[in-house]
C-alpha cells in the first residue's frame, strides 16, 4: 500500500499563537510561508483560532485556513516543546499561496526528539575516535581541526589545504553562511583550489552571459505573465520551478494575465502566450502548456541531445536575415566596434580562460551563421519548426510592435555540451531582439537553489579555475574542508573520485586508530605523517552525516534555516529574512559561527606555532550571532547592502524587496524590479556584447567515442519529488515511498528487448563506471534514450558521466552514454507503486 | 479464546462499576468524575459508519459518487475488477477515495482509460489502484482512502479514512 499517515485530525492554532517569516528554503523560487508556534500543552478551537475562521465547517479550495499533516511538528523553541505548522503565505507574491510538494512538507522535516522526525541531523561535532566516530565538544573538535589544518598550510602551503564549500542561500546557506567561510578562506587565507557543491572548480556556470554584460537573474517573475512568447531551454519548470510555473507562467498561457498586460503595456495587441520548449525529453512541463495554452501555442522542439548550439545558431541567422531584430537597441546599447577573432578561432579562444570570442552584433551574425538545413541535419528537428521558433520569438506584432519574449534556461545547457558558447549563442537572440531589461522579456537562468553569495574577492582563484576533484584524485591536497557538499552523491566521474577518495580518508582513519591513547599532539603527528604518505584529512561540515561524510574525520553540526535566522533572494533576486523560530538540534551551530570558530582557532594555534602575523589574519571574527556575521558581510560588502538590516528585512515579511536595494522610503528598502533598463550593462562601458559561438560538436574529450560506443543516452535531471531537498528526504517517509531508487525512463519497447519489467532494478554502465536505477516505463521516451533521477543516494547518476568538461571545468552531465542490463526484479520496497504516466490527463 | 473473553467480561464489568458505582471510597468518589470529564475525546476519532453502496451497483471502472464521512466530503467507490491491496468485496476490488484534491482542494476527475484521479488545478493524479498513490503532483498526501466493509447483503460501510482530507483540521467536523 502507499504509505499513509493516518491521521485523523491537527491541533488547532490557537489565537495569539506566534508567527514567523518563512522562505523556504529549498529551491530558487524561494516561496513565501508562515511559522506558527504555540505551547504544546495549548489549543485553539473551531471557533476561536490563530486563522480566525470558523472551523468547524468544510474549508474552501485554495483556504489559508487549513494545514495538512506534512506541515505540522513539535519542535523546541528556547528549550521548550511547542507546536509548529508551516504554511504557505497567500500575500506571499511569489506564490500566492501554493505550497510545492517539497516545501509542503518543511514542517514534518524539522528535527523533533518529540515525533522523531530528522533523527538523522548531526546534533554533535564527532571526531573519528576508537574506529568510529565519537561524539564530543566544539572545543575539542575545533581544536584537532586547527592543529592539523596550520601545520600542513605552514609547512606546505595554503594549496594544500582543498576547500569544497556551498555558495547558495537557502537551507543551511545565505549570505550570513557564505560569508563566514568566505572570509576565512579568501581574507584569512587565500585557497586557490577550492570548489563550490555541485561543480568540480571555482567557477561560474554561465561565465559567458556574464561576460557579455547580462547578468543572468535579470527580470522579474512578473515577466512570465507579460510575455508575447515563453521560451523554455533545457528546463522542466514544472517540476523545478514549481509554483513560478503555476503562480506566475500558466496565468499567461490561460489568458488570466491579459488585463494585466493591456495595463502596463498599453499601444500593442496583446492575446495568450505562445510557448517554446526546447528539450530532448518530452516533460510534465510539455504537457501541462499543452493543456493550458492548447497544442497550437506550444512548440517542443525536442532535438538531439546536446545540439542547442546549432539550433540557437540558427534562429539567430533566421532572425537576422529577416530583420527581426532591434537596431536602435543595437545601436544604442551594445558593442560597435569588435576585434577581429583569435587567429586559432573557433577551434580555441584568445585562451582557455576565454573560450568564445566576444563581439558585434555584425561579428556574431557572420560567425554564428548556420542555415536552417544545416541546423534541421544536426538536430534532428523538422525545417518548418525551427523557423516557426524563430517567429514566434521574434516576428514582429501587428502593428510592427516589438514581440516581448522571454527566455528561461538551466541545466539542459548549463550542463550539457559546449556550455559556454550555447550559453552566449542564447544571450544573442535576446540581445539581438531588444529583450533584456524590459517588460515581458529577460535572458534567465531559473535556477537551482537560492542565492545568498556575499563572499571577499576570488580573483586568487584564477580562471580557468583549478579542476579540484582531479587534483585530489592525483593525490594532491593534504587536508580537504568540505561545507554541505556531497560529492559522493552529485559529482561527475563519481566511481573514481569514491575509490581515491575512500582510500586516502581511509589511510588517515589507520593512522588515527594506531595512535590511541597518545597525547593530541601525537594524533596530530600520526595524521601529518599519513598525509605525507598520500593520505587526506577530512573535514566536513554538515547538518547530516552525509554519503561523503562517511570519509570524514571531522565532522562539525550546522544549522540550518529557521535554526538561524537566514537572508537570501530567490530568481528574480527577492531577498527575504527567514527568522529564527526553532531551536537547532542540540549542539549545532549556523556554519557562519562554525567558520569563526576554525578562525580564532587557528588564530591560537599559530600563535602556538611561533606565526604571529599569520595568526593575525585570523582575528576579526568576534560574532556572537548569525546577524553579527550578516552585518559584516552583506551589510558592509554587498552592493546596496548598507541600506539592508534584519528590522527591515523583518518588517517586509515575505516579499522582501528585489536586489540591489537602492535606498530606503518611508522605513521600507527599494529594490530594482529589473536590470538593465536603462540599456547600462555590466561591461567597461556599459555596452552588451555579443559572441561570434559557431557549432563545433560535442565539445567534451570522451563524448563522442562514448556515444558510439554504448546503447543509450543517460538523459538525467531532477523530479518534481526530488529538488533540492533529496538531503533531507532521504529520511522521509512519504517522498522514500514513492522513489525508494531513483527511476529511470525507458521506453517500453527498449525494455522488452532487454527483458525488463516495470519496477526492475538495473544497472547502467559504461567505461567510467557503473549505477543503478528502478525501470519506469514510458511511452513518450524515444528508443535508445532514457532520463535518470540525478543525485539520488541509491544510485548516484555521476557514477557514470566520464570527466570530460569544458575549457572552464563546468561539467558536461547530460551527454552521457552507458548499456543497461536488469539487476534484480522489482525488490520489496518497489512492488507497491504506481508506473503509471506522470502526465495529467483532463 | 476462552482467556479473552474473560477479559472482556472483566473490561465490562469495571465499565459498569466505574460509570455507575461510586462506591470505592471517598477519595475516588472526588476524583473520579473529574477524570471522566477531562476523557471527553478518545485518541481517535470515532467514525461514523455510513453506507456508501451495494455491490450489486457498481460496475467495473465506473465510479459511483458518494460522501463520507459527511455530505460535504465528495467521494467515490470504485470497481477495480482486480484484486488490490484495501480492496474489499468477494473480489476484493472495490475501493473508495475522496475526490477531493489533498493539495488544493480542487475537485478531481476520473479518467477510465488509465484508472487515475487528476486534478485540473495543478495537474497531480493519483492511482487508486496503488492505494491512491500520488503518480505525480504537488500534494504532500497520497489519496485518503475510505476504510471500507461488506456486509452479508452486500452492502458496502465506509468506517474510517486513512489520511486527513483537505480543508479540515478534523476528519470529522
Amino acid at each position: 500500500m502507499a504509505y499513509k499517515r493516518q491521521i485523523d485530525r491537527l491541533p488547532i492554532p490557537p489565537k495569539g499563537a506566534k508567527r514567523f517569516n518563512v522562505t523556504c528554503h529549498y529551491c530558487i523560487v524561494g516561496c513565501g510561508y508562515h511559522a506558527y508556534t504555540w505551547p504544546v500543552n495549548k489549543q485553539g478551537s473551531a471557533k476561536s483560532n490563530a486563522f480566525g475562521a470558523d472551523l468547524s465547517r468544510q474549508q474552501e479550495a485554495e483556504t489559508a485556513n487549513w494545514y495538512s499533516p506534512s506541515m505540522y511538528n513539535i519542535v523546541k523553541q528556547n528549550g521548550e516543546d511547542v507546536h509548529l505548522v508551516i504554511k504557505p503565505d497567500k500575500n506571499c507574491v511569489v506564490n500566492s499561496g501554493l505550497d510545492s510538494v517539497r516545501g509542503g512538507r518543511m514542517g514534518e522535516n524539522r528535527f523533533s526528539v518529540v515525533t522523531q522526525t530528522q533523527q538523522q541531523r548531526l546534533t554533535d561535532p564527532l571526531v573519528w575516535r576508537y574506529g568510529s566516530w565519537q561524539a564530543t565538544s566544539w572545543d575539542d573538535a575545533l581544536d584537532l581541526v586547527a592543529r592539523v589544518t596550520a601545520k600542513i598550510i605552514v609547512d606546505k602551503g595554503e594549496d594544500e589545504l582543498i576547500v569544497s564549500m556551498f555558495d547558495h542561500g537557502g537551507s543551511a546557506g545565505g549570505y550570513e553562511n557564505t560569508w563566514g567561510t568566505g572570509k576565512l578562506y579568501f581574507e584569512s587565507m587565500k585557497i586557490k583550489n577550492c570548489r563550490i557543491h555541485n561543480r568540480p572548480a571555482y567557477n561560474s556556470e554561465v561565465h559567458a552571459t556574464r561576460d557579455m554584460g547580462v547578468g543572468e537573474l535579470n527580470n522579474a517573475y512578473e515577466d512570465a505573465e507579460l510575455a508575447d512568447t515563453i521560451v523554455a531551454v533545457g528546463t522542466n519548470p514544472l517540476e523545478t520551478q514549481t509554483n513560478y510555473f503555476l503562480n506566475h507562467w500558466v496565468p499567461n498561457m490561460r489568458g488570466t494575465s491579459i488585463a494585466k498586460k493591456k495595463k502596463l503595456l498599453p499601444g500593442e495587441p496583446h492575446a495568450p502566450a505562445k510557448v517554446v520548449i526546447i528539450d530532448p525529453r518530452r516533460t510534465v512541463t510539455v504537457n501541462a502548456c499543452q493543456v493550458e495554452a492548447g497544442k497550437e501555442n506550444v512548440l517542443h522542439l525536442a532535438l538531439e541531445s546536446g545540439t542547442d548550439l546549432a539550433l540557437f545558431n540558427a534562429i539567430f541567422t533566421y532572425i537576422a536575415e529577416k530583420g527581426w531584430v532591434d537596431k536602435d537597441f543595437i545601436e544604442k546599447h551594445t558593442l560597435r566596434k569588435a576585434a577581429a577573432r583569435p587567429p586559432l578561432y573557433p577551434s580555441r579562444g584568445v585562451s582557455d580562460a576565454n573560450p568564445g570570442h566576444l563581439t558585434s552584433f555584425e561579428g556574431a551574425v557572420e560567425g554564428c551563421k548556420m542555415s536552417i538545413e544545416e541546423a534541421a541535419k544536426i538536430t534532428g528537428l523538422d525545417p518548418k519548426d525551427i523557423i516557426k521558433a524563430a517567429e514566434w520569438i521574434a516576428k514582429p506584432k501587428a502593428g510592427g510592435k516589438r514581440r516581448r519574449t522571454m527566455i528561461g534556461y538551466e541545466k539542459g545547457i548549463i550542463w550539457g555540451n559546449d556550455n559556454y558558447r550555447t550559453n552566449g549563442a542564447l544571450v544573442n537572440i535576446a540581445l539581438a531582439t531588444g529583450n533584456i531589461g524590459r517588460p515581458g522579456g529577460g535572458c534567465v537562468r531559473l535556477g537551482g537553489h537560492q542565492e545568498g553569495y556575499v563572499r571577499p574577492s576570488d580573483a586568487h582563484v584564477g580562471r580557468p579555475a583549478p579542476y579540484v576533484d582531479q587534483l585530489l584524485i592525483s593525490g594532491k591536497g593534504g587536508v580537504h574542508h568540505v561545507w554541505a557538499c556531497d560529492h559522493y552523491k552529485t559529482t561527475l566521474n563519481a566511481t573514481k573520485f569514491k575509490q581515491v577518495y575512500n582510500k586516502r580518508t581511509n589511510m588517515v582513519k589507520e593512522a588515527m586508530d594506531a595512535a590511541a591513547g597518545g597525547t593530541r599532539q601525537d594524533l596530530v603527528n600520526a595524521i601529518v605523517a599519513a598525509i605525507n604518505a598520500g593520505g587526506l584529512f577530512a573535514v566536513h561540515v554538515d547538518i547530516i552525516h552525509s554519503k561523503i561524510g562517511q570519509a570524514a574525520h571531522v565532522i562539525l553540526p550546522a544549522a540550518e534555516a529557521g535554526e538561524m535566522n537566514l537572508t537570501s533572494m530567490n530568481g528574480e533576486r527577492r531577498m527575504r529574512l527567514t527568522e529564527r523560530y526553532m531551536d537547532p538540534p542540540g549542539q549545532a551551530r549556523p556554519d557562519c559561527l562554525i567558520a569563526a570558530g576554525i578562525a580564532q582557532n587557528m588564530e591560537r594555534v599559530l600563535r602556538e606555532m611561533g606565526k604571529p602575523k599569520y595568526a593575525d589574519l585570523f582575528k576579526g571574527y568576534d560574532w556572537t550571532t548569525e546577524e553579527d556575521a550578516f552585518m559584516d558581510g552583506y551589510h558592509k560588502h554587498a552592493h546596496g547592502g548598507k541600506h539592508v538590516t534584519y528590522d527591515r528585512l523583518r518588517a517586509m515579511g515575505t516579499n522582501g524587496f528585489q536586489e540591489p536595494a537602492q535606498g530606503v522610503k518611508d522605513g521600507k528598502i527599494v529594490g530594482t524590479e529589473r536590470l538593465y533598463t536603462d540599456g547600462t550593462f555590466s561591461t567597461e562601458n556599459g555596452r552588451a556584447k555579443f559572441m561570434d559561438a559557431p557549432w563545433r560538436g560535442l565539445q567534451a574529450p570522451g563524448k563522442q567515442a562514448q556515444r558510439a560506443r554504448f546503447d543509450f543516452l543517460i538523459n538525467n535531471g531532477r523530479s518534481n519529488l526530488n529538488w533540492q531537498n533529496w538531503f533531507l528526504d532521504q529520511d522521509n517517509d512519504f517522498v522514500s515511498d514513492r522513489w525508494p531508487y531513483p527511476f529511470i525512463e525507458m521506453n517500453p519497447g527498449d525494455m522488452r528487448k532487454l527483458g525488463i519489467k516495470a519496477g526492475d532494478l538495473v544497472e547502467v554502465y559504461n567505461d567510467v563506471g557503473a549505477t543503478q536505477a528502478m525501470a519506469y516505463p514510458t511511452p513518450t521516451a524515444r528508443k535508445g534514450e532514457t532520463f535518470m533521477l540525478f543525485a539520488s543516494p541509491q544510485g548516484p547518476q555521476g557514477n557514470v558521466v566520464n570527466a570530460g568538461v569544458n575549457e572552464l571545468v563546468l561539467p558536461n552531465y547530460k551527454q552521457t552514454w552507458a548499456n543497461i542490463r536488469k539487476l534484480a526484479d522489482a525488490p520489496g520496497s518497489v512492488r507497491h507503486l504506481s508506473f503509471k504516466s506522470k502526465e495529467y490527463t483532463a | 479464546m476462552k482467556r479473552c473473553r474473560q477479559m472482556v467480561d472483566i473490561g465490562r464489568r469495571q465499565f459498569l462499576k466505574g460509570a455507575g458505582v461510586a462506591a470505592a471510597g471517598a477519595a475516588a468518589a472526588t476524583v473520579i468524575p473529574r477524570e471522566a470529564k477531562a476523557r471527553a475525546g478518545g485518541a481517535r476519532l470515532d467514525y461514523p459508519a455510513k453506507k456508501l453502496g451495494n455491490i450489486r451497483n457498481l460496475k467495473v471502472n465506473q465510479p459511483r459518487e458518494v460522501s463520507y464521512p459527511d455530505a460535504d466530503a465528495p467521494g467515490v467507490l470504485l470497481k477495480l475488477g482486480k484484486r488490490v491491496e484495501g480492496g474489499v468485496g468477494p473480489d476484493g476490488d472495490i475501493v473508495g477515495f475522496t475526490t477531493v484534491c489533498p493539495h488544493k482542494g480542487f475537485p478531481l476527475s476520473y479518467n477510465a482509460k488509465d484508472r487515475t484521479f487528476n486534478c485540473p488545478g495543478h495537474y497531480s493524479r493519483f492511482d487508486p489502484e496503488a492505494g491512491g498513490q500520488q503518480v505525480w503532483g504537488h500534494a504532500t498526501q497520497n489519496l485518503p482512502q475510505y476504510v471500507l466493509r461488506v456486509d452479508k447483503k452486500g452492502d458496502i460501510w465506509a468506517e474510517g479514512v486513512d489520511e486527513l482530507l483537505y480543508g479540515r483540521l478534523s476528519n470529522v467536523l
